[in-house]
């Protein structure tokens, strides 16, 4: 035993780093990436315990040559594959314009989704009309492949006089109940268990409906996660629950929240949850995992915990700045490569698209958004033109306005 | 009309509303089978199934985090938190979902859920089964928040509670439950089934949100009290003779002010009584708005009487609940003024 107060005897506590910080070089030797193709796709009523590896390997269709290999490959039409680079362009052109807008003052803030637009938009279209999400702010992709109007969407991110929230939520909070899109939150993690519970209602009814939620990788140290999995597994709601880990939590690299777990999908385990990791910037492979785990929850065999391994390119917001805590390189060096030239790569090596075709679609979009851009702005932007009346500040508290609301809102002269 | 316990008029609140709306649905720790801790939910579960009543892991968080989801789905949850003590690991879940729902999404999401929690001390509970949290809540937009002190009340407040179509925070003052109470700690208790305050009509009715009740008609000094405190208010005045006029406020938010502004100007003194501590708490929000409203009808300070600001102790417990002597020290006081 080493004597007391000797060195060796004292603890130390272990701060997890990542691999380099600005001015190294970016490292992604310790990812392992396995061939596309290579990870089986089991039956949608098999026994969790038996993919137990599927939460720690990652589950690809598209191989670096663009082709779409292995059993998860074919969940799509040629049409369906088209639309879907049809949806993460618009997304990517979106960003581009509203991340200006907010330099240009026209709006407080902007989130965009650079990088990750393969996720959502891809999970969307594996939904059915009626289904609910639950998501966080860089799932607009939701939005933008469940056709939801992109001027309201501007609307809600100028806060003008048209916007759907009445000015009430910063931008990119959108909320559409109908095209089944939860209103969301700024305190992370919240709306996890919520779509547990939403799912729960719809088994209660007996209805046929299903609920998806959705947690970025720093926000799954919330207890909201733990406890959306616990009601998740006791209950056997039908849920998918989505774990986005694009690599940073604002400046936190991915591995403070998972500490020393082998996966963020392997979290799911503990709870008996079929668990699966997939290729976040490869759309056939997001949208043939969420097909797989849609399915089970609709046939009632319960929820699946999908972990999509991805990277955020861009910032985390527009009052970020990623250069001061990873290389600036880092995005460039990221093993699985950018979702919108994977899936164009695939489609050009089957012959249905071109470079040609990939630029002139681009210009269009850019056309399509700044149109958007024009109709949306007549409504104001959120320092110039319309905005919502200040009486409506006081509406919607309450269905009903309570007299203390009513004293408040005559004191305010609306 | 039925005699019954606080406890058998909540879950009888429960049970006429379960039967008249399929998506009312009961859930919270020990609720389902056991029929809860204080046996608020016995036989709902093998009334209505248990997919309609149910047990639930205990995590508060996931408690009221499902039941808003559920909400949003179009159901009606009506939430068991054991102790209101325990509410604190939902409290975010609570004040920046629930209450702000209707509000961030322009109404395309609602939340029509009740969370039903025990409250105060009297039963030796000490500083972890005693608390009184209502400022906590009625501080937040988008909640409402009730203390029925009743039998009567209770059942009418809880089914309006589950009717509403807003988030209730429903705290039930647990020395009320098995019977009632005269305000003095140290003396035997009868039942409610002998008391007046004790019954409450069979089947359907509502007791209103948002309205208070005179207890006790006078013309020297308004009292306002909620919950346990009525009774602790009308043992002082009847202990002082003063000619006190008791207002159970019954809804904390909103808040019934034109019975208090009435009651006020009429009498030209108040005091204001809870069982949470002082600094910040209810009482202090009283004490303004009666303040703001009846400045030139005062002829004496507003007087509170409150916890006082320490934790709920356990042996000490009943030198920290505000009795009928402290009460009737600050009419005394305020009368002399």
């Amino acid at each position: 035993m080493p004597e007391y107060g000797a060195e060796t005897a004292r603890l130390s506590l272990h701060v997890p780093e990542p691999e380099v910080r600005p001015g190294d070089t970016p490292d992604f030797s310790k990812v392992v990436i396995p061939k596309a193709g290579s990870v089986d796709r089991p039956p949608v009523d098999v026994d969790p315990r038996e993919i137990r590896d599927h939460a720690y390997s990652i589950i690809r269709v598209l191989n670096r040559d663009g082709d779409a290999v292995g059993p998860w490959a074919g969940t799509l039409t040629d049409d369906e594959v088209m639309e879907g680079l049809r949806h993460m362009m618009t997304l990517r052109t979106f960003d581009a314009r509203m991340l200006m807008a907010q330099r240009q003052g026209k709006t407080s803030f902007y989130m965009q989704h650079m990088g990750e637009e393969a996720v959502a938009c891809a999970f969307r279209k594996a939904l059915e009309p009626g289904d609910m999400n639950f998501p966080t702010y860089r799932q607009a992709g939701l939005l933008i492949a469940g056709d939801y109007p992109m001027v309201d969407m501007m609307n809600q991110i100028y806060s003008n006089e048209a916007d759907p929230l009445k000015g009430r939520q910063l931008p990119i909070m959108y909320s559409s109940k109908d095209h089944g899109f939860f209103s969301i939150s700024g305190n992370l993690g919240t709306q996890f268990i919520q779509a547990v519970g939403w799912a729960m209602a719809s088994a209660i009814k007996r209805d046929t409906r299903i609920a998806a939620g959705w947690i970025g990788d720093g926000s799954t140290a919330e207890s909201d996660f733990h406890a959306a999995l616990v009601f998740a597994s006791t209950y056997r709601a039908p849920v998918v629950l989505n774990i986005v880990n694009n690599q940073w939590a604002i400046s936190t690299y991915q591995g403070i929240a998972r500490g020393g777990s082998g996966t963020f999908a392997a979290r799911g385990h503990g709870f008996g949850l079929p668990s699966l990791r997939v290729d976040g910037n490869d759309y056939l492979a997001v949208h043939a995992v969420a097909k797989w785990a849609v399915e089970r929850a609709r046939r009632n065999l319960g929820p699946t915990l999908i972990e999509y391994v991805t990277y955020r390119v861009g910032a985390h917001s527009t009052s970020d700045d990623p250069s001061a805590y990873r290389p600036k390189t880092e995005s460039d060096a990221w093993p699985l490569g950018d979702p919108v030239i994977r899936l164009k790569n695939h489609l050009i090596k089957r012959g249905l698209w071109s470079d040609e075709r990939h630029k002139q679609t681009e210009a269009e979009f850019l056309d399509t958004v700044i149109a958007a851009q024009k109709e949306a702005e007549k409504h104001g932007t959120l320092h110039a033109g319309g905005k919502p009346s200040t009486r409506d500040m006081f509406e919607g508290v309450y269905e009903t306005m309570p007299p203390h609301l009513r004293r408040q809102r005559q004191k305010a002269g609306v | 009309m039925p005699r019954m316990t606080m406890i058998e008029a909540i879950r009888s609140a429960m049970d006429v509303t379960m039967g008249r709306d399929d998506n009312v649905v009961v859930f919270g720790e020990d609720v389902g089978y056991f029929g809860g801790v204080f046996r608020c939910t016995a036989g709902l579960q093998q009334k209505y199934g248990k997919t309609r009543c149910f047990d639930a892991p205990i995590s508060e968080l996931g408690i009221v985090g499902a039941a808003i989801g559920m909400a949003a789905y179009g159901l009606k949850p009506c939430v068991e938190i054991q102790f209101a003590d325990y509410v604190y690991p939902a409290y975010d879940q609570i004040v920046s979902e629930a209450a702000r729902l209707r509000y961030r999404s322009n109404g395309q999401f609602t939340c029509p859920i009740v969370i039903r929690m025990p409250t105060g001390g009297g039963i030796f509970g000490g500083q972890t089964h005693s608390q009184s949290p209502e400022a906590l809540f009625t501080h937040v937009s988008g909640l409402k928040v009730v203390v029925p002190s009743n039998p009567h009340d209770a059942k009418g407040l809880l089914i309006a509670a589950i009717e509403d179509p807003d988030p209730v925070i429903f705290l039930e003052p647990k020395r009320l439950y098995n019977g009632p109470f005269d305000g003095h700690h140290d003396r035997p208790v009868t039942a409610w089934s002998k008391h007046p305050l004790g019954e409450a009509p069979d089947g359907h009715y509502t007791v209103p949100l948002g309205k208070a009740e005179v207890r006790r008609a006078g013309s020297a000094v308004t009292v306002l009290a909620y919950g346990t405190m009525v009774y602790v208010a009308q043992a002082a005045a009847e202990e002082t003779g003063i000619d006190a006029e008791i207002i159970d406020l019954r809804t904390l938010l909103p808040l019934d002010l034109e019975t208090i502004v009435t009651s006020v100007k009429k009498t030209g003194r108040c005091v204001v009584v809870h069982e949470a501590t002082l600094t910040s708490g209810f009482g202090a929000e009283l004490a303004a708005l009666v303040q703001e409203h009846c400045f030139f009808h005062l002829e004496a300070p507003v007087a509170r009487v409150t916890g006082w600001d320490t934790p709920y102790p356990h042996a000490q417990e009943w030198d920290y609940f505000p009795g009928p002597k402290r009460v009737g020290e600050a009419l005394v006081e305020t009368m002399g003024a």
